[in-house]
């Protein structure tokens, strides 16, 4: 427990020691949150949807989350860079602790970020339909970022340096994020696309969100929640498998 | 405590580690010498469960290396010849996590962190992040670290590259001390050959993966007829100067340790 605690406790530090790193986790989604809240913003009304701010928050801060944890697999290809990742695989303890201890952090850190963004949307005029419900959105998130940082040092684990990594954050995160339904309902899209977003587990995620925040749903929270758990069931078994192997 | 059976390392087809062989006892001092890209540290790198043996077996305090890795890990320590401290992080914090990764107690955990880093004259820097510290601190800082937990076997892969004559001195005494009273087994490598002729009590020259010759220092000296081991290592090894394989991984990485050392 300890050992968890103290390789969690390193990326909280980390964390908060890179300014730069927070000051950048809050910027892009805030981008999007002005860029597409605003701009998007009157078309979204004038279709009859309603406030489009509103229906964007939950997308953005599983946005925040979900690219705030991947950015953990790029943590650990730096410490093999730099060396730091010998010293805890000469340690005498399991790779799976080291690696549920990393992902923990991560995950903490990528939440932190998330409840910044959602502070920052409070200030754009942002309400929850029920204050209470900002604590399931913490969960939410918490739960979707440790699955995401589990299966970033998975990755982080095998692929070679950054530019490989970038690339399947290219290739496959980002996609999963805009076929997801995060930034637009998936009410009137062509059929491919909601076919997609339906074996998407981000826009299970995103839905879940969206009734914690402002209690709209469209696949019912208990397939949200049962898509959301097998999600980090898997991603956990995968990080595992994947981190065993490392070489440092 | 450490027994090397006819282990072989094969990176593709080139071979670092070529069938060798030895062994070394309960609070034994041990050197591998040999010419740069000979096979130390890959060597090194095996006992140390970091690599898996192409063939061969090795044991560490009687563990199977590759078989009983959580075992075997729990019998030592190493200073690897690259950096391997969190830069981020204070000198402290990388004591403090490295001995709850070796399950070492609180209480412990600061006593011996003080001494150490007391010892390796970091202790007024003890709250300062690891990146703002010369290269000679961040060896020391290395030194320290992996002391933390009194472990069996300790490695030390060129341990005092770069480090000034004083330091090199207080570490040798620290080294000779934990092997006479407490009997820790020490494993190391250097290039400082007089470093190995006073404090080694047995010696492998290794060279093109393959070992030469093994010995007592007075032993490899009687052998080659000469009167220090750095004569009798150029004699073994011959005077010409290794062209080393450049890899372009490890090439990179020397060049991020370069600029740590910086
Ligand atoms: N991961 C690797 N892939 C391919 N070749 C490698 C790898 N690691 C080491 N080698 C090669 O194995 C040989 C032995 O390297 P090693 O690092 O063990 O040398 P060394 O004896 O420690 O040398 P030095 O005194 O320079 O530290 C070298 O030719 C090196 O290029
Ligand atoms: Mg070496």
């Amino acid at each position: 427990m300890k050992v968890i605690y103290i390789l969690w406790l390193r990326q909280i530090k980390r964390f908060f020691r890179s300014k730069s790193r927070i000051v950048g986790s809050v910027g892009q989604p805030m981008l999007f949150l002005l860029a597409l809240g605003y701009g998007l913003g009157s078309v979204y009304k004038r279709a009859g949807q309603g406030d489009y701010l509103h229906f964007l928050v939950p997308g953005i801060m599983i946005q925040t989350a979900l690219f705030a944890a991947m950015f953990y697999g790029a943590m650990i290809i730096f410490d093999r860079q730099f060396g730091f990742l010998k010293e805890t695989m000469v340690s005498p303890v399991s790779r799976l602790k080291i690696m549920i201890g990393g992902a923990l952090g991560g995950a903490t850190t990528a939440t932190l970020q998330g409840i910044l963004v959602l502070v920052v949307s409070y200030a754009l005029g942002f309400r929850a339909s029920h204050f209470l419900m900002v604590f399931v959105a913490i969960f939410i998130m918490l739960i979707l970022s440790l699955a995401v940082a589990s299966f970033s040092s998975g990755i982080g684990s095998f692929v070679e340096d950054m530019q490989g990594f970038q690339s399947i954050n290219q290739f496959l995160v980002f996609p999963l994020y805009f076929l997801s339904g995060a930034l637009y309902p998936l009410n009137n899209v062509p059929t491919w696309l909601r076919i997609i977003a339906e074996i998407n587990p981000i826009s299970y995620t995103v839905d879940f969100m969206r009734w914690a925040l402002i209690g709209q749903t469209k696949f019912g929270i208990t397939k949200d929640l049962v898509v959301l758990l097998i999600t980090l069931v898997v991603c956990v078994l995968f990080g595992a498998y994947r981190f065993k192997k490392v070489q440092a | 405590m450490i027994e090397v059976n006819d282990l072989v390392k094969r990176f593709n087809k080139f071979t670092a580690v070529d069938h060798i062989s030895f062994d070394v006892k309960e609070g034994e001092r041990f050197a591998l010498l040999g010419p740069n890209g000979a096979g130390k540290s890959t060597t090194i790198k095996m006992l140390t469960t970091l690599l898996e043996p192409s063939e061969g077996q090795l044991f560490l305090n009687g563990y199977n290396v590759v078989k009983e890795k959580d075992q075997a890990r729990k019998s030592f320590g190493i200073v690897f010849q690259d950096p391997s401290l969190d830069n981020d992080m204070t000198a402290w914090e990388n004591m403090q996590l490295h001995a709850i990764l070796y399950g070492v107690n609180t209480s412990k955990l600061k006593k011996r962190s003080k001494e150490l880093l007391e010892l390796v004259e970091l202790w007024n820097r003890k709250d300062s992040l690891v990146k703002t510290f010369s290269g000679g601190m961040k060896r020391r800082l290395e030194i320290a670290r992996g002391l933390i937990h009194e472990p069996k076997i300790l490695f030390l892969d060129e341990p005092t590259v770069g480090l000034d004559a004083q330091t090199r001195s207080l570490l040798w005494n620290y080294v000779d001390n934990l092997s006479k009273v407490k009997k820790m087994t020490i494993f190391f490598t250097t290039h400082y050959l007089e470093e190995a002729e006073n404090n080694a009590d047995k010696i492998a020259i290794i060279d093109h993966g393959k070992i030469i010759q093994i010995g007592s220092p007075k032993d490899l000296m009687k052998l080659t007829k000469t009167k220090t081991l750095e004569k009798a290592y150029l004699k073994l090894t011959g005077e010409s100067i290794r062209d080393e394989k450049v890899d372009p991984h490890e090439a990179w990485r020397s060049r991020v340790r370069a600029r740590n050392m910086r």
